[in-house]
């Protein structure tokens, strides 16, 4: 039975830049549907189902994070940003209205894919997930790091690794969003609580802690990535 | 713990020690040594101490000490640095003063200056020598004076009582009392009297002079006991207020203030000095007042300024003082006592001079309206020494106009004669006509007319002549002064007396209309440069109004010295719209920046300088001193007139508004400015950004998108497609190099400061540059411990990346890289080093200009913007960048980050085990 191509809305108003995402996008199996404004990009949103969203955040006819608070009020689907803009502001602002990942222009195509990859392969986890529920499976692992998360323990390299109960609730919080930029905001906001949101080092030190007991070289992290001035991002294999 | 048990200090007082401690903490400390009279060892005494301190290597240096020619004295003057003094020629004789500028330049940290009373020569800065000490003290020099008792101004008179000597060299008690020590120096009279015999004191005939006058065995002794006293007072005075600090069973303060008032007779100064001396004892506040009734408003100036003369001195003795427009005298005292909260009230005794059994004296008005207050008279016993000193502080003023008005004065009786003369030729026809009694309304008439006309003297002649001539031409028998008729002696002293009383009320009501006129006049010069000064918007303008508005109403020159930038004085000369003479204006630029820099006003009619011809009034604006105003009046005697001085510093304070506000006004304009210039930069960087971006984005995708069609290129289609990737990225790293300058550049990068580890940002600058630096090693040595430090993680990142790139571009492969950190002093160092070729011999500060290369016209591209970059951003950060040799081969480029105290990181409840 041949599943239907899972479907990606594409909202950019460079004609080039459409040409070249399309074209590796439908590469990898994907339905396009273009657009170059945001009103329009709401509305195939709506009527279209879509799978994913590439949203640029520089366009004509509006700001996207106003598309992407609209947006977040009915629909759950997966939205990369792409930001021609170097001020960090904007990224954060867009990953807290709830876009799950972000791309600086310019972007290759092969960081694009990846990128694509991830955020399609959480959503279907998490969709999976909820089908088979959180069973002895419920391990992760990255690195030589394994974890279980039904037990509640950390080992890494065969070896037990003591967590204090903050450490383990942020690493729980990685993994839950494993390969997506959760931003410094949205971590305080998970594991401290609202009243901690501006009290951005917490996040710094511990997650300083993390890398110390799991990276093999803290200055060289490999798994718990700094996005510099947003936020985090667990990736589980290599990049 | 409440304030039940009443001990508690009240915080206003406190806060006021605060304040004060605060104060005294920059001010130098002044100590004094006090003496009785001259010759107990005052200045032997300090510099004995003096010699103390030296030699303990503390920098002391003599100001000024008067020997007297006593060899022990001089001596001890031996090792110690002497300031050299001023010498001033005053009326052909050269006389030495202490230079006050020198010893400020020289800013020791002790200075002894001798004779506190010390009066300058006219021409030094100050008058007196304690304001000099007061200057010093400002500037945070020590001081050690002396003084002797009869010197001290409250003690004055009753020393002048005492000796009859009356010196006119006195120090305010305010200046004794803020001393910070008192040190007495006394020895019993007969031994003084003894050194004075041996020729300690005075030297020869001198000696001789002061021993029959002064130094009298019962001058010393009272003299003696009053310097004890005093230092006692002064004592008791310093244990409260350590009591106070301490809070140890304080003293509180009743509310005993007192309130004296100040009136027109010559013994007021006494009441003064009286209240002054009542006060210290209390130990409580006093007030000074002055009411002025329209009466009083009619004394001649030399006495209206004798009064505020006296109002001064209650202020100098530390009274607060006012003065009060009023015509009902008690009752305007009574009600500013009770609002003020007085209980007790110190006037003088009247003259004993009752013309009328019903009149009462003011002490007895006062004690009917305020049954409840005290009432303490004083005596008004005349010294006759006090007069002529009055005369000596207030050197008559030569003035060009009042030989003019009393020639006006003159002539005003010569018309009152000629109008009883035209009065009696007219009326002589008439005699034979009319009854006598007409002509005498005739007569009445006349003098009322003349009293409108010229005032109560040219009045009170026409009264007497019209009396004369009624008498000699109309009264039988006529043409002879003999008077048949008795009831004629009736007529006559009525006809004197209308003629007198309506002279007094006529010119009494002329006064007023004069008074209300001028005060009109002022209140209409006042609102017109308000009303001007309102529009003005331009510093241009405001001068030019208030030169104007100046010589209008003060008929002097005047000029208006704006600070600049730095705070100097520069003198603004008037535009050629003015159309106005300003040669006979010499302002002094460096009196004005006195004046300016304290706040005070200096020049003419002050006590700074007051032998010069202007007057400088500090512009001060509620912010700050915005300027000063010089005035140079034609007719001086107009700004000795209280009212007027008043009008004038109301003016200065208008302008001072008015400069602050067009100083407001500029500064709004140019944040306006700033901020518009600013939004289009931003605007125009983000459209740039977003211009070049986006083309490059084009052909980075689509570059890339060419090598994963299929069918697969070949490997020489491939490669084309790889360099233009790779030259579109380097591209945009050349692109955002430049745009981050430009935002740098223009000083407008808000940094996002954070506080963070240094390691996170060194392993997100590691991940971008891993590209760069392959097959390059890289060797990281952070020490575990670091702190946090405080910058912006992107601005840092970038200068990693640049450092990193930097190595890629000059070393060859296989180089290695070590990226390390260290703590050192207050900053944090981190360094990059390879062991590559190294920099270029001499180039390590050249490489971090703009455009710079390692080497010229080499193959490796970039076009040198990396480390300027890097340079801006470190130095934003306040850190520094440096580049040099390695040791052993390579380059080393080095940053600091300045250390802080980081927030505490939240503190995690002891960790329960969350392992298996």
């Amino acid at each position: 039975m041949a599943e239907p191509l899972p479907v990606a809305i594409l909202v950019e108003d460079e004609r080039q830049i459409r040409r070249f995402v399309r074209t590796a996008l439908e590469a990898e199996g994907w339905n396009v549907h273009e657009t170059d404004t945001l009103r329009q990009g709401l509305t195939d949103a709506a009527t279209r189902r879509p799978d994913l969203i590439i949203l640029d955040l520089g366009l004509p006819d509006g700001d996207g994070v106003d598309f992407l608070h609209d947006l977040r009020g009915w629909s759950k689907v997966p939205v990369i940003v792409l930001s021609a803009r170097v001020d960090e502001r904007d990224k954060i602002d867009a990953l807290d209205a709830g876009a799950d990942d972000y791309l600086t222009k310019p972007f290759g195509v092969g960081e694009l894919l990846a990128r694509v990859r991830a955020t399609s392969r959480r959503r279907t986890e998490a969709g999976a997930g909820t089908g088979t529920g959180a069973g002895a499976g419920a391990t992760f692992a990255f690195g030589d790091v394994k974890i279980d998360l039904s037990l509640r323990t950390v080992h890494k390299g065969g070896a037990a690794i003591h967590l204090t109960p903050i450490e383990y609730r942020l690493l729980s919080l990685l993994i839950a969003n494993a390969g997506k930029v959760l931003t410094h905001r949205q971590i305080l906001r998970e594991v401290w609580g609202p009243a901690h949101s501006e009290d951005g080092h917490y996040v710094r030190v511990y997650m300083g802690h993390l890398r110390q007991k799991l990276e093999n070289d803290p200055a060289q992290p490999r798994h718990i990535l700094t996005e510099t001035a947003v936020g985090y991002r667990l990736v589980q294999g290599e990049r | 713990m409440l304030s039940t048990n009443g001990q508690r200090p009240d915080p206003d007082l406190l806060l006021a020690q605060v304040k004060q401690q605060e104060a005294k903490a920059r001010r130098g400390k002044l100590r004094i040594y006090f003496g009785s009279a001259a010759g107990v060892g005052k200045t032997y005494a300090m510099l004995v101490a003096a010699r103390k301190l030296a030699s303990e290597r503390h920098d002391v240096i003599v100001g000024v000490v008067e020997t007297h020619g006593r060899a022990e004295t001089a001596a001890l003057l031996d090792g110690l640095s002497v300031l050299s003094p001023k010498t001033v020629t005053y009326r052909d004789k050269t006389l030495t003063e202490f230079d006050l500028d020198a010893a400020l330049a020289r800013h020791p940290e002790l200075i002894l200056v001798d004779e506190l009373a010390h009066s300058n020569v006219a021409g030094m800065r100050h008058p007196k020598r304690w304001q000099d000490v007061d200057e010093l003290l400002q500037a945070g020099i020590d001081v050690f004076s002396t003084l002797n008792v009869q010197h001290l101004e409250s003690l004055n008179d009753v020393v002048g009582g005492i000796t009859n000597v009356r010196v006119w060299e006195t120090v305010p008690d305010t200046a004794f009392d803020a001393a910070d020590e008192v040190v007495l120096v006394d020895i019993p009279a007969d031994e003084l009297l003894a050194r004075l015999k041996a020729g300690k004191v005075y030297m020869g005939p001198q000696a001789e002079h002061a021993a029959q006058h002064f130094f009298r065995r019962g001058n010393l002794m009272a003299l003696r006991e009053l310097a004890l006293r005093r230092t006692a007072d002064r004592v008791e005075g310093d244990v409260q207020a350590y009591r106070v600090d301490q809070s140890i069973e304080s003293v509180w303060k009743t509310a005993t203030a007192l309130l004296t008032c100040i009136g027109p007779d010559a013994g007021a100064e006494r009441v003064v000095r009286a209240a002054a001396r009542l006060a210290s004892q209390l130990n409580t506040d006093w007030h000074a007042i002055y009411v002025e009734t329209p009466d009083l408003q009619r004394l001649k100036p030399v006495k209206r300024e004798k009064i505020l003369a006296n109002l001064n001195l209650a202020q100098e003795l530390g009274a607060i003082t006012a003065v009060i427009a009023n015509a009902q005298i008690a009752e305007s005292i009574i009600t500013y006592a009770r609002k003020n909260n007085l209980s007790k009230l110190v006037i003088g005794r009247d003259p004993i001079r009752r013309l009328w059994p019903w009149q009462r004296s003011s002490g007895q008005k006062l004690a009917m309206l305020a049954p409840d207050i005290d009432l303490i008279e004083i005596g008004r016993a005349e010294t006759p020494t006090k007069d002529r000193r009055e005369s000596a502080k207030l050197p008559s003023l030569p003035d060009a106009e009042s030989s003019e008005r009393r020639k006006f004065k003159r002539l005003r009786y010569l018309w009152a004669a000629i109008a009883c003369v035209a009065v009696t030729v007219l009326a002589l026809p008439l005699a034979t006509h009319f009854e006598n009694s007409n002509i005498v309304a005739i007569f009445i008439l006349t003098v009322v007319l003349v009293a409108v006309q010229f005032g109560r003297g040219p009045a009170a002649l026409a009264a007497v002549l019209s009396v004369f001539a009624f008498d000699f031409f109309f009264v039988p028998p006529r043409f002879s002064f003999a008077v048949s008729d008795v009831q004629y002696l009736l007529t006559f002293c009525i006809m004197l007396a209308v003629g007198l009383i309506t002279g007094q009320l006529t010119a009494g009501l002329r006064f007023q209309a004069r008074v209300a006129s001028h005060r009109e006049e002022r209140a209409g010069s006042l609102y017109e440069i308000a009303r001007d000064l309102s529009g003005a918007v331009q510093v241009e303008q405001v001068v030019k109004i208030s030169d104007e508005s100046i010589q209008r109403t003060f008929r002097a020159s005047a000029a208006l010295l704006l600070p600049d930038a730095g705070g100097r004085l520069i003198g603004t000369t008037p535009g050629p719209g003015a159309g106005r003479p300003n040669k006979d204006l010499a302002v002094e630029i460096g009196t004005a920046q006195w004046a300016f820099d304290k706040g005070q006003p200096a020049g003419f009619g002050t006590d700074t300088l007051p032998g010069s011809e202007v007057l400088y009034i500090p512009l001060r604006a509620p912010t700050q001193a915005r300027g000063v105003l010089a005035v140079q009046a034609h007719n001086r005697r107009l700004l000795r007139i209280p009212e007027q001085r008043q009008l004038l510093d109301t003016f200065a304070a208008l302008i001072a508004i008015a400069l602050e506000r067009v100083h407001y006004v500029g500064v709004a304009q140019d944040a306006l400015l700033k901020m518009e210039s600013e939004r289009l930069r931003n605007s125009l960087l983000a459209a740039l950004s977003h211009d070049l971006r986006t083309p490059l984005t084009v052909l980075v995708g689509l570059a890339e998108s060419l090598t994963l069609t299929t069918p697969k290129l070949s490997i020489a289609q491939l490669e084309t497609a790889g360099a233009i990737q790779d030259e579109a990225r380097r591209m945009s790293t050349l692109v955002s190099n430049l745009l981050d300058m430009a935002r740098i550049e223009s000083g407008e990068v808000k940094l996002n400061l954070q506080w963070q580890p240094l390691e996170e940002v060194v392993g997100a600058a590691l991940e971008s540059a891993r590209g760069m630096l392959q097959r390059r090693q890289v060797e990281v040595r952070l020490p575990r411990d670091l702190p946090l430090v405080k910058f912006d993680a992107v601005l840092i990142e970038r200068v990693l990346v640049n450092l990193l790139e930097n190595v890629s571009k000059y070393t060859p492969l296989g180089s290695t890289v070590t990226l390390s950190a260290e703590v050192i002093g207050d900053y944090l160092s981190v360094s990059v080093a390879d062991n590559g070729p190294g920099l270029p011999v001499g180039q390590e500060e050249a490489v971090f200009q703009k455009f710079a290369r390692g080497e010229r016209e080499t193959a490796t591209p970039g076009v040198g913007l990396g480390l300027t970059i890097c340079r801006a951003i470190i130095e934003s950060h306040q850190g520094k960048i440096v580049a040099a040799q390695r040791s052993g081969g390579g380059a080393r480029f080095t940053f600091t980050l300045p250390l802080g105290t980081p927030p505490l990181p939240a503190i995690e409840p002891e960790a329960q085990v969350a392992d298996g």
